[in-house]
């Protein structure tokens, strides 16, 4: 028997994760009603082409950020400095490209360890130095961009390598390699999390730091881990973006991508209180908002308005997961018997 | 004796005022014209538009919320301004009013949302920027100047208050000013401003005292709102322009402002007094940064540092405060 106040809790793997899918659902339907074309895929030199591919391809970045954000955010913390931490990887990934002899795996390594390295100085602040997480990833969110124009001298940095070129541009299996990097990823977490203890330390950690100390959880531990990968995976989007412009700009490397990854975890029911995460519903998350993304272009809607459904999207989600709201509704639906 | 605890709210406020001090001193060695008026007035007009945002900003920290949407609503009334007086040829303090209006109204709603539905402030300010900054370039998608008299002429020259033959006072700067002393006799001699302390020390508390807790926070957010907008007119008096993509990252530099004056991120616990300093010490940075013939990059890095070094000292204070509160209570 479960202890009544798990009796609620979720148990089957997509369970939480029907608001998500029946939004996602609506916009898919919405283009297939009204946009032409939207659903049209075809098979090019062997690759697939079409919206649908460039959604989950143009998406991965979200994607991953939104994995690492979901653990960190299940612990009841953030990381707002995950897109600085992108531009700092992607950075250290064009300057070692350009020295002749460098090796590729290292280089790939180099630009990972450093996004790790980044992380782990957030996990640090937040449990040595009892910062809270907003204010700890601060400082990297303002501090991080200005490290990575240090690193380059205020330099864009062009590249030609094909083998860096095709972490964000390759394609393996007809699939796009960057939406095949963002599954693995997923596959690696869901494994972690779900198949070790991991996931419940990190799920007691966010609901009750006390208690779960008490129980011999090693909050510190857990904490530091979660914004460490956060790190990991920024420094993965990192490289998968520099690599699909093949070139970096420091300025604007993950710019605001932070708040797109914050998004897809809350659109996909992670609560930001902490206490419980949803991997796929992330996923779903990231997918939803590149698609509303997605959708404005092919409607023409300008680059710059694009934030105003973006904003009427959050403030709807949210209010739907808000108990307050949830009872003012409850309230007001008996209040007028239909 | 004092009361330990009395002196240890006060240290930050104190290592922020040596650090302005240091950092001043410190230019006017390696300088020669540093101490001069000139770069006095620039520190003051320059740093107008910041101080304006991080005085809202120290009111919403204070009551232990955050808002993000700063540097949009910026972005937004400075269009709204320049569209309203330059294409549809309102007067120019009858759109400044409706800016400022319509700002202080968003700022509302964004506390009402808040405070009645029980939302996270910071996903609620987050929404409200990406909001505002669209709606900014839905209101006109480029940047553009403003050439009605009661700019070029009003502001630039009339409420210009001219100080010797060559260095003026920008009214922008007398706007900061202004705004500063009525944030500090709001935070620190007004109803409003204790119940604001009292929501951010601890909200149930307030509550259980019969504090109007809802009130507060709604008006809390207004202010912020309404200090945002007035950012965004004060931008317009200082370049003569407005632009929808003014000021991104804003609200960044706006926080970094209040924490390095001095402000708790918990709330609770802050000065105005130190929020003034806070930005005339980012202000000096960039001035120093400047004149050694830095890059720009190095703002970013120190202000980051420096963030650190205050957000470090307001641990070990409250530690030390902490400890305190438990001998006083034990022993």
């Amino acid at each position: 028997m479960r202890p009544e106040r798990f009796q609620n809790r979720p148990v089957r793997w997509w369970s939480g994760l029907e608001w998500p899918v029946a939004g996602l659902a609506l916009l898919l339907l919405f283009n297939l009603t009204f946009t032409p074309g939207f659903f049209h895929l075809e098979l090019r030199n062997g690759h697939l082409y079409g919206s649908l591919v460039d959604i989950i391809n143009r998406g991965s970045p979200v994607v991953i950020l939104g994995l690492g954000m979901t653990l960190v955010i299940a612990t009841g913390g953030v990381d707002l400095s995950v897109g600085a931490v992108m531009a700092i990887a992607g950075t250290v990934a064009a300057q070692l490209i350009l020295r002749p002899g460098f090796s590729f795996p290292a280089l790939i390594l180099a630009s990972l360890a450093v996004g790790t390295l980044a992380g782990c100085w957030n996990g640090f602040l937040v449990t040595w130095l009892r910062v809270q997480p907003l204010v700890a990833t601060l400082v990297l969110m303002v501090g991080g961009r200005g490290i990575a124009q240090l690193l380059t001298n205020g330099q864009q940095i062009y590249f030609e390598d094909a083998r860096l070129v095709f972490v964000g541009n390759g394609h393996l299996l007809g699939l796009p390699f960057p939406v095949l990097l963002s599954l693995a990823l997923l596959g690696l977490t869901a494994l972690l999390t779900r198949r070790t203890a991991l996931g419940l330390f990190i799920e007691s950690v966010g609901d009750n730091p006390r208690a779960s100390e008490f129980a011999g959880v090693s909050t510190r531990t857990v904490k530091f881990v979660v914004y460490a990968f956060s790190g990991f995976c920024a420094g993965l989007a990192g490289l998968i973006d520099t690599s699909n412009i093949k070139s970096v700009d420091a300025n604007k490397i993950g710019l605001t991508l932070e708040l797109d990854a914050i998004l897809a975890v809350v659109v996909g029911g992670t609560a930001l209180t902490g206490g419980r995460f949803s991997l796929l519903g992330t996923v779903v998350g990231a997918l939803f908002i590149r698609t509303l993304t997605t959708t404005m272009y092919a409607w023409n809607v300008k680059s710059d308005v694009a934030p105003v459904p973006k904003a009427l999207a959050i403030i709807a989600v949210c209010l739907l997961q808000s108990p307050a709201f949830r009872r003012r509704l409850a309230a007001f639906r008996r209040a007028s018997p239909s | 004796m004092k009361p330990p605890r009395l002196n240890s709210q006060y240290i930050p406020l104190v290592a922020t005022g040596v650090v302005l001090a240091v950092l001043y001193v410190t230019g006017g060695c390696l300088f020669p014209n540093f101490f001069s008026l000139r770069v006095l007035v620039n520190l003051f007009g320059g740093n107008a538009v910041l101080g304006v945002a991080a005085i809202g900003a120290t009111f919403v920290i204070l009551s232990g919320g955050i808002d993000l949407s700063v540097g949009a609503v910026i972005g937004f009334t400075s269009i709204l301004i320049a569209t309203l007086v330059e294409e549809h040829h309102v007067a120019p303090l009858l759109a400044i009013s409706l800016a400022l209006l319509l700002g202080t109204g968003f700022g509302a709603g964004m506390g009402a949302l808040i405070q009645r539905f029980e939302l996270p402030p910071f996903l609620v300010t987050l929404a409200g920027m990406f909001l505002a900054r669209g709606l900014a370039f839905v209101v006109r998608p480029d940047n553009l100047g403003i050439h009605h008299p009661f700019y070029a002429e009003g502001i630039n020259h009339s409420l210009a208050l001219q100080l010797d033959s060559r260095v003026s006072w920008p009214f922008a700067a007398t706007c900061f000013v202004a705004l500063f002393l009525v944030a500090l006799v709001l935070a620190h001699y007004t109803r409003l401003g204790r119940n604001i302390y009292a929501l951010g020390g601890d909200e149930t508390s307030a509550r259980l005292m019969g504090l109007p807790v809802a009130r507060t926070k709604i008006a809390t957010y207004t202010i912020g709102g309404f200090c945002s907008a007035l950012a965004g007119v004060v931008y317009t008096f200082t370049t003569q322009n407005g632009d929808p993509a003014a000021c991104v990252g804003k609200e960044l530099e706006a926080i970094a402002a209040v924490v390095i004056g001095g402000t708790l991120l918990s709330g609770g616990v802050g000065f105005v007094a130190g929020t003034g300093m806070g930005v005339l010490i980012l202000g000096l940075i960039q001035t120093l940064i400047t004149y050694q013939n830095l890059n720009s990059w190095w703002t970013v890095i120190v202000v980051g540092l420096l963030l650190l070094l205050f957000i470090l000292l307001q641990n070990v204070v409250s530690a030390l405060s902490g400890r305190l509160d438990n001998t006083a209570r034990h022993g």
